[in-house]
């Protein structure tokens, strides 16, 4: 992502540094994740130190500090998904991609990763797949559903 | 679109826009909230598209994209108007049939009726299926008429007025005192009074003054704010309005979960059509009351729906809770008064100014006035979001709306209150819902998750999964949440895989004392709910872990083992095909044996043993059977032997 890229975004948001968090987002959004280039961007240009722009960076789920898998996987684990089977089915998705939660892979196909609802609860247990929801998934055919995605 | 200029001018746009309407004609409705979107929405409502053109009625049948309606077992959904006829999980497939047999011949499409499945008879109208039935929609309802990117629409059904009648009736302080006299209850959980919130924040000095909507619906198995949200931010947006007016702020924030992407996009364009027609910005209906509202997407931290962490995360900075008092309303965004409130608090502020607090709390108990949205999910056979007056005993929600518990399985317990609150087991069910009367029985209201659990669900691990979601939401400022509920799951951990102490629930307890009472927010003073409660009405199950090892409910994966029963086994070879371990023998004619060195209890044989032999079985706290010997693994069928 080039610093023009980086500079507009910025100034979309006025250049305020209480806007730090929407700007990363919108970084993250494009991206998909933080290079540290670009967090350096934006400590210069919102002048907001890099470990507290880190601290951010850390604190909020969404972001990423690593490159990404081109699928990105998320496993619902809220309550509904959860006494519906949710655990079974990331044990599934675990076994056929052979990474946990949090992880990316080495040729970086797919990133795993829980959340904790995603308010899809009547079609527990759910599993989305580059925004695409998959519902009422037993471990069986969520790994058949990743099975498509190369 | 020339800004409305005065409420006469907004009077008149409504009237045109409800003339522009006819209430003959043939609309056909289609659920487009997240959940039905899911299940396909997206493809049938392009089907629909479609088939009008094709069958030549595009531009005589309306055709609508609403918010949720709140019935999302059964979505996509389909509704046409002005019958109400309702179709339920249509499919791109139907809707050829659809189009011709219900808009050009007016027939009923039997097959796509919902079936009751106590009577076995179908249910025509929307409005009759038991599931809507019991229910009270005074806030949620809206959502079902209204498509949210039609400003119109909302003005249609009484939008603007309530905002109208405050701006140009009553003074600041006959809305607070209206609002007061209601006894709205912060819908987020918390139940305290909004009136008092916001003269708090009103009579508090400093300027500028904030509202803020919170729409940081973080707790697992909620999504009711969503849902408003998506389908009728026009309604938040006006709440909204009317409180800012009420204690003098200008500006307003909305902080939106960013996992829920189509509430955002639906709220913008709310937002910016409210601009567009005067009714947000400057001037708002030439009342020279200004307000400006400024959209905040949250990145994925649950403790920022508690309200101190979440106006830390305004300010662009780590979402940690601070100590309160002073509280917001005093002290809040940029250490001005600031008056948060939750989507569904501020979605009750319009039907308040609009029909005037007697007919408010008309409605309710003695405590909780009005009604709520939960949304009732879990094991259950009619998931979805049910707006019932509070009062409203549990088993009736359960039963009369909710259809009771899928597959004969037996109710255990409901878990409300996300996790902050706790399970309330089936002798409580008789308890009407209220705020004081979920917090008495150990539970709490919170932001209205009900998540039924049946007999296959595990207490014990159910208090796990929730010290784990704290544990990994704790945002880490003080101890005895950071490190507390740690160690709370870990002893918890061991105990659902069979290594728990005796010691352990002592311990237990101590650990959520401190955490109760010293931790500085909701978060961790609430935390130790989910054991406490359980511990208090499933101290048995506690018991049978921790002594015997074994899981009562057959769920904890360390302490079941399964098993086929060689009696029942016909050799159908599923089970050997489906087990991605590889871990069960068997061959043509051989009754089947599962290697438990091998087998990694993933249940998917279980799952695939047809019901007409259910063959395998789940074993806790008894000695798997030995696999019997190969000479008699042979299977002699004995209707054909004859």
């Amino acid at each position: 992502m080039d610093n023009a890229r980086i500079d507009r975004i910025i100034e979309s948001h006025g250049g305020e540094a209480s806007s730090l968090i929407q700007v990363l987002l919108e970084i993250q959004g494009e991206n998909r994740w933080l290079p540290r280039e670009a967090l350096k961007r934006v400590s210069d240009r919102l002048q907001v130190p890099l470990s507290r722009i880190q601290h951010i960076a850390t604190f909020y789920k969404t972001f990423s500090l690593s490159p990404r898998g081109r699928h990105e996987v998320h496993i619902c684990m809220g309550t509904a998904c959860h006494v519906r089977g949710a655990t079974r089915v990331l044990d599934a998705v675990q076994d056929l991609i052979g990474i946990g939660p949090g992880d990316t892979d080495l040729n970086l196909r797919f990133s795993l990763d829980t959340v904790n609802c995603l308010g899809c609860c009547a079609l527990g247990p759910v599993m989305k797949v580059n925004g695409k929801t998959h519902g009422k998934l037993s471990p069986a055919e969520a790994v058949e559903v990743l099975k498509s995605y190369e | 679109m020339a800004r409305l200029s005065s409420p006469e001018e907004l009077e008149k746009f409504r009237q045109e826009a409800i003339s522009m309407r006819d209430p003959a004609r043939l609309c056909v409705s289609v659920c487009a909230g997240s959940g039905c979107v899911a299940t396909g929405a997206g493809e049938v409502i392009a089907a629909l598209g479609a088939e009008l053109r094709k069958q030549g009625l595009e531009g005589e049948v309306d055709l609508k994209r609403t918010g949720c309606h709140g019935f999302c077992e059964k979505g996509p959904i389909v509704v046409i108007a002005p019958e109400e006829i309702c179709y339920l999980e249509v499919t791109p497939e139907d809707i050829p049939e659809i189009v011709s047999a219900t808009l050009k011949e007016g027939r009923v499409v039997e097959r796509l009726l919902y079936v009751d499945p106590s009577t076995g008879e179908r249910v025509t109208r929307e409005a009759d299926i038991p599931f809507y039935k019991h229910q009270e929609r005074l806030v949620f309802g809206a959502n079902r008429t209204i498509a949210p990117e039609s400003i119109e629409d909302y003005l249609a059904i009484a939008g603007y007025q309530a905002l109208a009648k405050a701006l140009f009736e009553m003074t600041p302080e006959q809305v607070i005192a209206e609002v007061k006299e209601a006894h709205l209850r912060g819908r987020g959980g918390g139940g305290f009074p909004a009136g008092v919130k916001w003269e708090v924040a009103r009579e508090a000095p400093g300027e500028p003054k904030y509202v803020v909507v919170n729409c940081d619906e973080g707790d697992p198995g909620a999504y009711m704010d969503r849902s408003l949200m998506e389908g009728n931010p026009y309604r938040v947006l006006e709440g909204l309005m009317i409180g800012a007016y009420a204690i003098g702020a200008h500006e307003g924030y909305i902080y939106i979960r960013q996992e829920y992407p189509l509430a955002v996009e639906n709220l913008c364009g709310a937002m910016k059509r409210a601009e567009e027609h005067g009714l947000l910005g400057k001037n708002v209906l030439g009342s020279g009351f200004d307000f400006h509202v400024k959209l905040h997407r949250g990145a994925g931290a649950f403790v920022c729906g508690e309200e101190t962490a979440l106006l830390m995360s305004l300010e662009g900075k780590a979402g940690e809770p601070r100590a309160r008092p002073p509280y917001p309303a005093v002290r809040g965004l940029w250490a001005k008064p600031t008056c948060i409130n939750n989507v569904e608090t501020w979605a009750n502020v319009p039907l308040i100014i609009n029909q005037g607090a007697r007919a408010f709390t008309s409605i309710g108990t003695e405590g909780s006035k009005g009604t709520k949205i939960f949304s009732l999910v879990g094991k259950i056979n009619n998931t979805g979001l049910v707006e019932i007056p509070m009062g409203m005993t549990l088993r009736d929600i359960i039963y009369k709306i909710g259809g009771g518990i899928p597959g004969g399985k037996k109710f255990k317990a409901l878990q409300t209150g996300g996790p902050s609150g706790g399970c309330i087991p089936e002798e409580l069910l008789d308890l009407e819902v209220g705020f004081d009367e979920l917090t008495q029985a150990g539970s709490m209201m919170g932001s209205g998750g009900m998540i039924v659990m049946d007999e296959d669900t595990c207490m014990v691990d159910v208090a796990r999964y929730f010290i784990h979601f704290l544990t990994d939401e704790s945002c880490g400022k003080c101890l005895p949440c950071r490190e507390g509920l740690r160690q709370m799951h870990k002893i918890l951990s061991n105990i659902t895989e069979g290594r728990g102490k005796e010691s352990d629930i002592e311990l237990l307890e101590e650990l959520s004392e401190t955490a109760a009472e010293a931790s500085l927010c909701a978060l961790g003073k609430t935390a130790p709910n989910p054991f406490r409660s359980t511990l208090r009405y499933f101290k048995g199950e506690y018991e049978a872990h921790i002594k015997e090892k074994r899981c009562p409910a057959l769920y904890c994966k360390e302490l079941i083992s399964y098993y086929i029963d060689p009696e029942k086994c016909q050799a159908c070879g599923r089970c050997l095909r489906e087990c991605p371990a590889e871990a069960i023998d068997g061959g043509k004619k051989m009754i089947h044996i599962v290697d438990q060195e091998k087998c990694t209890k993933c249940g998917s044989c279980l799952e695939v043993c047809p019901p007409r032999f259910s063959a395998v079985r789940k074993i806790s706290g008894e000695p798997v059977p030995p696999p019997i010997p190969e000479d008699q693994r042979a299977i002699v069928r004995k209707s054909k032997k004859q």
